[in-house]
């Protein structure tokens, strides 16, 4: 074993040159992440607070419609929308699409600023309901 | 696999032939999700109200009971999956490797059932009200009131 602790390792992120491809590759992760953690915690206390009854819900209400609420459900809307953008996006590079440089680094800026406006988007239509 | 010459034990060990069932799952699950999470999304946001009232009357239609309970299923079963290459990329100890992973998938698995849950427990919860209005009613017309 004391010869394959030696082999090389691959670049990490501290080495390798920043630029879109990058960027959002880190943004699929981060979004996913931040989802699966604090989204789907999210949805069993949301979900919990429907099942146990007015109060329950009137708890997590409260919960969502105040400050530290609001940060955290546009958040998951922003997420939400940047790891769909960005999933798409490594769709069409699962079909062998999309590795020229240009068109690649291209897709790369254009996925998250979809998820942007999709995000104020979703939030304008619930605020100016 | 003792002391082959490095080529040795890549030979011996070979590939681990389960990867790409990982990978095209969390395909699978990204498409559930993709469609599913927009039709929340487009749901909350179309949604008269945010009353506990108003939650409930959407979320207990036939449609809405199915498609969060779908919900549930793909996006914790993608979540499981993504979280897994996380714990693979940057765990490298195997114990803590499949501690880690162990963990997870006790996580995963149970925030899921409670969930399906809480959804079945809301439908029977709206089930209970109809068929108390029903019985209402039908006292009222045997009293003979309207």
């Amino acid at each position: 074993m004391a010869a394959t602790k030696n082999r090389p390792l691959s670049p990490h992120l501290q080495v390798w040159r920043w630029g879109p491809a990058m960027f959002v590759s880190i943004l699929h992760r981060v979004t996913g992440d931040g989802m699966a953690v604090v989204g789907l915690g999210v949805l069993i206390y949301w979900l919990a607070s429907l099942a146990g009854g007015p109060q329950a819900y009137e708890a997590f209400s409260a919960h969502a419609g105040a400050w530290y609420g609001k940060v955290v459900l546009v958040g998951l809307t922003w997420a939400f929308f940047t790891h769909m953008a960005s999933g798409l996006r490594h769709f069409v590079l699962d079909i062998g699409a999309g590795y020229e440089l240009n068109s690649n680094a291209a897709w790369s800026v254009f996925t998250p600023l979809a998820a942007l406006a999709a995000t104020m988007l979703t939030w304008a239509a619930i605020v100016l309901k | 696999m003792g002391n082959g010459t490095s080529i040795g034990r890549v030979r011996g060990t070979g590939s681990a032939h389960s990867g790409s069932k990982h990978w095209l799952l969390q395909r699978y699950t990204a498409i559930g999700n993709l469609f599913l999470g927009l039709w929340l999304v487009f749901s909350l946001v179309t949604l008269p109200g945010y009353a506990y009232a108003d939650m409930m009357k959407w979320a207990t239609k036939p449609l809405s009971t199915t498609f969060l309970a779908l919900f549930v299923i793909s996006t914790f079963w993608h979540a499981r999956l993504g979280l897994q290459v996380v714990v693979e990329d940057y765990v490298h100890e195997p114990a803590n490797k499949f501690a880690a992973v162990a963990a997870l998938n006790l996580a995963a698995f149970g925030g899921a059932a409670a969930c399906l849950f809480f959804i079945a427990r809301m439908a029977m919860i709206a089930a209970g009200q109809e068929s108390a209005a029903g019985m209402m009613q039908q006292m009222q017309q045997m009293m003979g009131g309207r």
